[in-house]
């Protein structure tokens, strides 16, 4: 019999450590879906999307009883939909944005990624039509998640692209401003994006994706926290071993699931992400995780260094638990959606400056940012650069998910709810980058894109 | 199939007596039980076989929340191989 104490662990993860699968998230290709009208083929796309993930929740919540383990999401991702022919005009990228929630509604996820384009190098007039029609169309859809990739380590930066994504945050934010300008949380721009990433609001299925596949998150800020408090005053070495041996146990657990799912529902295996996704439950935190290897605060010197550590391990402990790693494997750090993020902004130990350091040695990037609602839209752009930069140099993912609230300023407090959790407002540099972004052209690609 | 059932309650009689009984009535095979006490804490680990083409096994891990709430018994059902592919390379 399996012994006592591996079954106790394992339930005490689950009920005190907040232990979950994050998400499954079946990436559907809509690359056979163009019609002769925009009409035809947002039918193709509705009817394609309703009847591969027809059983996709009811299948996640056998799995979550069977196995005792909670499984948080199930989603959609799909291809970039400025790639799908047969939609041209805005208004038509509108009427896909529709349907597609439409779709996410009748087969019951709680949110569908891949209103998505890819302008690393440059935009098509699709993408241009494409990129116009975001704002409204995440304005008028609930469960909708768009993402932009604007670099690439390969193709450089494209700032034309990052300009209007800057002007699409702030025209979100407008439209959505009786809540919170909530919509910037759907929108979130890319370096380097993975084209099998689980993870909502960047999920998409990249061109070079099966027709159909299983990809599922896993999570666990607050078991890793856990084994470290309880490893007590060990050296960095020892720590992170301890780190590793719960990345495997949480990474097998998230493979059993993934194979699970790909079995019950014909469709094959595609990737685990291995990604610390925190929580705004008390005890989910990656923030915590890192104040429980001996940090104050979350933010204060060490942050980087520690969180570089933790990063590392996480995918050493993971990459032998999993057939196929991919996605964005690494830790999150989204300010709104993590209470120790929340606490070290509100006590100003935690800055953007400091964000932006900790993404160069992290999974994403400036994460679920509330910033104030009258920051320019060049200060933006400006921002989203930095994060590109970064990604581009460093060969890595980065992204900016950007809110700036609409009508509120330092000082005050967004509540997005749910998952989402609630943001203080952070600060930006008040000075301006409008010259330099409003150059346009492209960032060249550097010179180690030159790798063959 | 084969699962693992964990029952932790305040101690009283007759709480295996509802447990296996339940498990009776589904149709499942107990092959083990571990089962102390500490202090008056009672605390039990069950391995369980079922047949896996007849899907009963989600029914009895309801009919167990179900039983575990009406007698504040806390209970979990989970396919052994949650613990196998966590605990074992």
């Amino acid at each position: 019999m399996i012994n006592t104490k591996v079954i106790l662990e394992t339930i005490n993860m689950i009920e005190e450590e907040h232990l979950d699968v994050r998400t499954i998230t079946m990436g559907i290709s809509l690359l056979d879906c163009a019609a002769g009208t925009p009409e035809e083929t947002c039918e193709n796309i509705y009817n394609k999307i309703t009847t591969y993930a027809k059983d996709l929740v009811s299948t996640g919540e056998d799995i979550e009883k069977e196995y005792g383990i909670p499984i948080i999401h199930k989603r959609i991702s799909i291809t970039p939909i400025s790639l799908v022919g047969g939609l041209k005009t805005k208004e038509d990228y509108i009427l896909a944005a529709k349907t597609l929630d439409r779709a996410a509604k009748k087969v019951g996820v709680n949110f569908l990624g891949g209103f998505s384009a890819l302008v690393q190098k440059g935009m098509t007039n699709k993408d241009i039509a494409f990129l116009t029609s975001i704002p409204e169309a995440l304005a008028c859809t609930e469960r909708v998640c768009s993402s932009v990739n604007v670099g690439s380590t390969r193709t450089g930066i494209d700032m034309d692209a990052v300009n209007i994504c800057g002007h699409i945050v702030k025209k979100l934010a407008y439209l959505t401003r009786d809540n919170y300008s909530i919509g910037c949380a759907k929108f979130v721009v890319f370096a380097n994006v993975p084209e099998d990433n689980p993870f909502m609001a960047g999920a998409f299925h990249g061109v070079g994706e099966p027709e159909v596949e299983i990809n599922v998150g896993v999570s666990g800020p607050g078991v890793v926290r856990a084994a470290i408090e309880k490893a007590g005053g060990c050296n960095l070495s020892e720590l992170a071993d301890i780190i590793k041996k719960t990345a495997f146990k949480v990474t097998r657990m998230g493979q059993l699931v993934a194979c699970e799912a790909s079995r019950r529902l014909g469709v094959p295996f595609g990737i685990v992400d291995l990604s610390l996704a925190p929580t705004p439950a008390i005890g989910d935190s990656v923030a915590q995780i890192l104040e429980a290897m001996g940090l104050e605060r979350v933010g204060t010197h060490g942050t980087t260094a520690a969180l570089a550590m933790l990063n590392d391990a996480v995918k050493k402990g993971g990459a032998m638990a999993s057939s196929h790693v991919g996605g964005l494997s690494g830790a999150f750090i989204p300010v709104s959606e993590d209470q120790g993020m929340i606490d070290a902004v509100n006590l100003g130990a935690l800055s953007i400056e400091k964000l932006e350091a900790m993404t160069c040695v992290c999974s994403v990037g400036l994460d679920m940012i509330a910033i104030p609602g009258d920051t320019p839209e060049e200060t933006i752009s400006a921002i989203i650069a930095d994060e590109a930069a970064i990604g581009m140099i460093n060969n890595k993912t980065t992204a900016a998910r950007l809110i700036p609230a609409y009508g509120k300023n330092v000082g005050d407090m967004v509540e997005f709810g749910g998952l989402l959790g609630y943001a203080p407002i952070m600060p930006v540099n008040k000075y301006s980058s409008e010259v330099f972004v409003k150059r346009g052209g492209r960032i060249p690609a550097p010179i180690h894109s030159l790798k063959n | 199939m084969k699962a693992v059932v964990t029952v932790t309650a305040k101690d009283a009689k007759g709480i295996i007596a509802k447990v296996t009984s339940k498990m009776f009535e589904y149709d499942a095979n107990v092959l083990d039980i571990s089962q102390s006490l500490v202090g008056d804490y009672f605390a039990m680990i069950m391995l369980i076989e079922m047949d896996e083409k007849e899907k009963k096994f989600l029914a009895l891990s309801d009919a167990l929340k179900e039983l575990g709430d009406k007698e504040n018994l806390k209970i979990q059902a989970m396919h052994e191989d949650i613990f196998n592919s966590m605990h074992r390379i």
